[in-house]
């Protein structure tokens, strides 16, 4: 059934979140500390377990697949409810400063990725054809 | 007539923003495609689409939340917003490789390291350039330039003024707009093409809604590894800002 995909996949973010706001709790932090990091890493491993045990069957996987497929709307709706407004109202600072961290960082990320580059760090097969798949 | 008509579409915001995102993802994907040739992804068109929207909506009603602030688009607040952002980000990790995941991880972290520590230090020495340069002030915008959460948060524990916290939140959302528009067309210079640099990248760069959105408009399924780092830099960040960041300003700077 599609909602048991749904539910586990509502149940993995729930308790991620939980153990994000205790590790927050505990280190004296007022924000919850890695809850969606560790629901992605607590999906991954649970699919593997059940897919491993034949626990998944098509229609269950379907209730994941869908909210994983609406990924890109929902980010467009959030882009559309910045406040880009402030930001531009923030002046110079605030427009200097981020554009500078920014330059500096994309810089950076080729850097840090060489540093363990080996053969897992190989490019994903031809864009458009596996993301016409997935998304559209 | 017209206001129960209206009040019909308002009523129902959430299907509302189904429905308009719908439509602009539709229009954006027709440019996409016969605009740039396809060269420019429809997604990234769409994502920068809805900021201008929200540059529309922020300047046309002086409120906070972009085109969610127009009653008849409040539905997108609650369709962007962190609970089903936070549900469908988790869903992407549906398709990740256990392998890869375990052989980057080490990448992740040191990326997080130097992610948090570098925008933080440059944001402050910039904001010391323009002439803040207390400790409390030179901490808050520097914490603003890791993310526009780890801003507040930092200013907010040590006592910085509200201004202060509104220019750190701003230079937060500078940082991340910019990544979000940016990352497609840069993608392929700093080899934005596989799950390890995505991890990095996530790690590097700052919230989950500037990655995610940026490598949504690069190539969906970098996602999930990007998204996966990203969700920790908020806490880390928010962990390392009031604390060791600021004691080495205070340090440096003097009370």
């Amino acid at each position: 059934m599609v909602i048991y995909g749904v539910a586990l996949l509502a149940a993995c973010m729930l308790v991620g979140k939980l153990i994000g706001e205790v590790i927050g709790i505990a280190i004296g932090v007022d924000s919850n500390v890695g809850g969606v990091g560790l629901a992605m890493l607590l999906l991954v491993f649970v699919v593997y377990r059940m897919q491993k045990a034949g626990w998944l069957d098509t229609t269950s996987r379907r209730g994941v697949e869908f909210w994983s497929s609406l990924y890109i709307p929902i980010v467009v709706a959030m882009a559309a409810g910045q406040n880009v407004a402030g930001a531009i109202a923030g002046g110079p600072v605030a427009l200097v400063g981020g554009l500078v961290v920014v330059a500096v960082s994309f810089a950076l990320v080729p850097v840090i990725a060489r540093l363990g580059k080996g053969k897992y760090a190989v490019p994903l097969d031809d864009l458009d054809t596996a993301r016409e798949g997935r998304h559209e | 007539m017209s206001e129960r008509l209206l009040d019909v579409i308002a009523g129902n915001g959430l299907i509302t923003a189904f429905a308009a995102v719908g439509l602009l993802m539709l229009v954006c994907n027709l440019i996409s495609k016969h605009l740039t040739a396809g060269r420019i992804h429809g997604s990234a068109i769409a994502i920068a689409a809805g900021l201008l929207l929200s540059y529309i909506g922020g300047v046309s009603t002086g409120g906070e939340d972009g085109l969610a602030d127009i009653a008849l688009f409040s539905g997108l607040g609650l369709m962007g917003g962190s609970m089903l952002r936070d549900f469908a980000i988790v869903a992407t990790a549906f398709g990740v490789d256990v392998e890869e995941l375990r052989k980057a991880g080490m990448n992740g972290v040191l990326a997080l390291l130097v992610g948090i520590v570098v925008p933080f230090f440059l944001g402050g020495a910039i904001a010391y350039a323009f002439g803040y340069t207390d400790a409390v002030s030179v901490t808050t915008i520097g914490a603003g330039a890791a993310t526009y959460i780890v801003g507040p948060v930092t200013g907010t524990a040590i006592g910085a003024s509200s201004e202060l916290i509104a220019l750190s939140i701003a230079i937060g959302l500078v940082k991340s707009i910019s990544v979000m528009i940016v990352t497609p067309m840069v993608a392929r210079a700093i080899s934005l093409n596989n799950p390890s640099a995505a991890l990095v990248f996530g790690g590097m760069m700052d919230t989950t809604s500037g990655v995610a959105g940026g490598l949504a408009a690069t190539d969906a399924r970098l996602v999930p590894y990007g998204a996966m780092t990203a969700t920790f830099y908020t806490g880390f960040g928010c962990l390392l800002g009031p604390s060791v960041l600021y004691l080495i300003v205070r340090g440096v700077l003097g009370g």
